[in-house]
């Protein structure tokens, strides 16, 4: 297996970009990338693009070959493949993108991700995003997509006295690190008591427990480790790449205070990074909702299972805190367009590991790691990045 | 939520509770499964069909208050996972309580009730939804 470095990236702002159409963020995300990597568009081999609904979000599937035309590919003819897997749409494409390097096949590869969200209504957005849960046995029976996080907020709670304060210490500090952020969604800080007063989204989830609707694009470019050097003094290294599935509906898991899939892929990426969970430091979790990022937590290892709440109230995940977690604000604050998710994570993962991530810079970090996770937790992907050597 | 699949109204799993039971391992599932994820495929041709009781007790419990359009008449609901006697979980609402008087752990017994309508005078879909013992 060939290693894989990250030699670019891109992104848009993230946000109610009501002036850019889908097409127009992938383009400026991607071209961004290219930039940045100091790639020529006609030396690329092929294209990943993370996506889980513009057929229900813009009524246009088929979104691989859009993206490679209006970046003005469709002349090189390039293989360009669009994958899905819920929210965890972007870190597929990402994995995607690292398995065809690694695997010989292509040597340039262009990996993007991209949701418009703000086309629709906010109802019909909580029906497609609803969509990535079980729609037959839990849906229909009235399931919002947040209800089905607060079940699992409650069991926790109820299991390890998790509380509404460290629910909302979560909140808080992402938006602290979120302002932090020139692209992020929300640039301002807010307290505990705002998250507290916010309108009840399914009980115990709040308002701003929930990560937003969002429009945005991310992308990098990727190539071989003996190649990367051709084109930067910095190459950031895929170390591992590990991906884990569940059942698709929460009633049909042992336990919902865990997601088992981020604990699997978690040993199988520690394992192949060769590295333990105190080895990481800097994470971008999934939290698109704050008990999602109590989870995360634990079952990635940094903090004992029931800890999660109390780490986060007590700052240990905050930037000058033991492990630095969603420097970029997370889901939360920066922005959850939700193919652009999974890609976002990984940008920001390389600007902290370039040094360049500026006022949110974790010092001297070296090892980077991302979770990203589809409906409930049916797919979680996880990558660990590392400074190539 | 989109449209209930048609083939959904002909289900009976969601009127009488039928779920299926591995004649391998004895374990129940509920929705009903062609293969028993414990025992593979030594499990193939015999999970049986097996009428769940409907009684259990509260696993996890949530208050709506934002609901997909076709709720919008009853929120705020509850809706709650509940760990069935006979050891599978499912997912429901909770009726004829106040949010205040459901707790996890609570008994409930399941009920037919209506879940809702494709749209103003659409078609009437049916299921269970559970109520206090």
């Amino acid at each position: 297996m060939r290693r894989v470095a990250i030699i670019g990236t891109g992104m848009t702002e993230f946000g109610e970009l009501w002036d850019l159409s889908f097409r127009d963020m992938g383009i400026l995300a991607g071209f961004e990338a290219l930039h940045d990597a100091n790639v020529t568009s006609e030396k690329i081999d092929a294209m990943f693009v993370g996506n889980m609904s513009a057929g229900r979000f813009i009524d246009q599937e088929h979104v691989g070959a859009l993206i490679a035309d209006y970046a003005g590919l469709a002349k090189t003819h390039i293989p360009s493949t669009r994958v899905e897997a819920g929210g965890a749409s972007g870190s597929l494409a990402i994995r995607q993108g690292f398995l065809s390097i690694a695997s010989g096949m292509h040597d340039i590869v262009v990996v993007g991700g991209a949701e418009k969200m703000t086309d629709v209504g906010d109802d019909e957005v909580m029906n497609i995003q609803s969509a990535a849960a079980d729609q037959e046995w839990e849906t229909v029976f009235g399931a919002t997509y947040p209800s089905l996080f607060a079940l699992m907020a409650h069991r926790h709670m109820h299991e390890y006295g998790t509380t509404r304060e460290m629910m909302s210490s979560v909140a808080v500090k992402n938006h602290k690190h979120g302002s932090l952020n020139p692209k992020a969604q929300f640039k301002r800080e807010i307290r505990p008591e705002d998250v507290e007063r916010s309108p009840p989204v399914s009980l115990p989830i709040r308002t701003l427990d929930c990560a937003p609707i969002s429009d945005g694009a991310a992308a990098v470019v990727m190539c071989p480790l003996d190649m990367a050097k051709n084109f930067t003094d910095r190459p950031i290294e895929i170390i591992a790449s590990a991906q884990a599935s569940d059942t698709l509906a929460l009633n049909q898991r042992k336990s919902i205070t865990e997601m088992a899939a981020t604990r699997v892929a978690a040993k199988r990426a520690y394992e192949m990074a060769k590295i333990q969970p105190k080895d990481v430091d800097v994470a971008e979790v999934h939290d698109n909702f704050t008990i999602t990022e109590i989870m995360a937590i634990e079952d990635l290892g940094f903090f004992e299972k029931g800890h999660g709440g109390r780490a986060s109230l007590e700052g240990k995940t905050g930037l000058q805190g033991e492990i630095a977690v969603n420097t970029s604000g997370g889901l939360k604050s920066r922005g959850d367009p939700i193919g652009a998710t999974g890609v976002a994570q990984i940008v920001e993962l390389v600007q902290q590991l370039r040094g360049k991530a500026d006022k949110r810079q974790v010092p001297d970090a070296k090892i980077g790691l991302a979770q990203n996770v589809g409906g409930t937790g049916a797919t979680v992907i996880i990558h660990v990045l590392g400074v190539g050597r | 939520m989109t449209k209930t699949p048609r083939y959904w109204r002909e289900n009976q799993s969601r009127y009488n509770m039928i779920g299926a039971k591995c004649a391998n391992c004895g374990k129940a599932y509920f929705p009903p499964r062609t293969m028993c994820p414990d025992c593979g495929r030594k499990s193939i041709g015999k999970m049986e069909e097996f009428k769940f009781s409907g009684a259990g007790k509260i696993y996890s419990t949530t208050v709506v208050h934002e609901a997909h359009e076709q709720y919008d008449m009853q929120k705020p609901y509850i809706i709650a996972l509940i760990e069935l006697d006979e050891g599978a979980k499912i997912l429901g609402q909770i009726i004829d309580s106040e949010p205040e008087e459901v707790k996890i752990g609570d008994r409930v017994r399941s009920t037919l009730r209506k879940l809702g309508e494709e749209g103003k005078a659409g078609i009437i879909y049916y299921g269970y939804k559970f109520a206090k013992e």
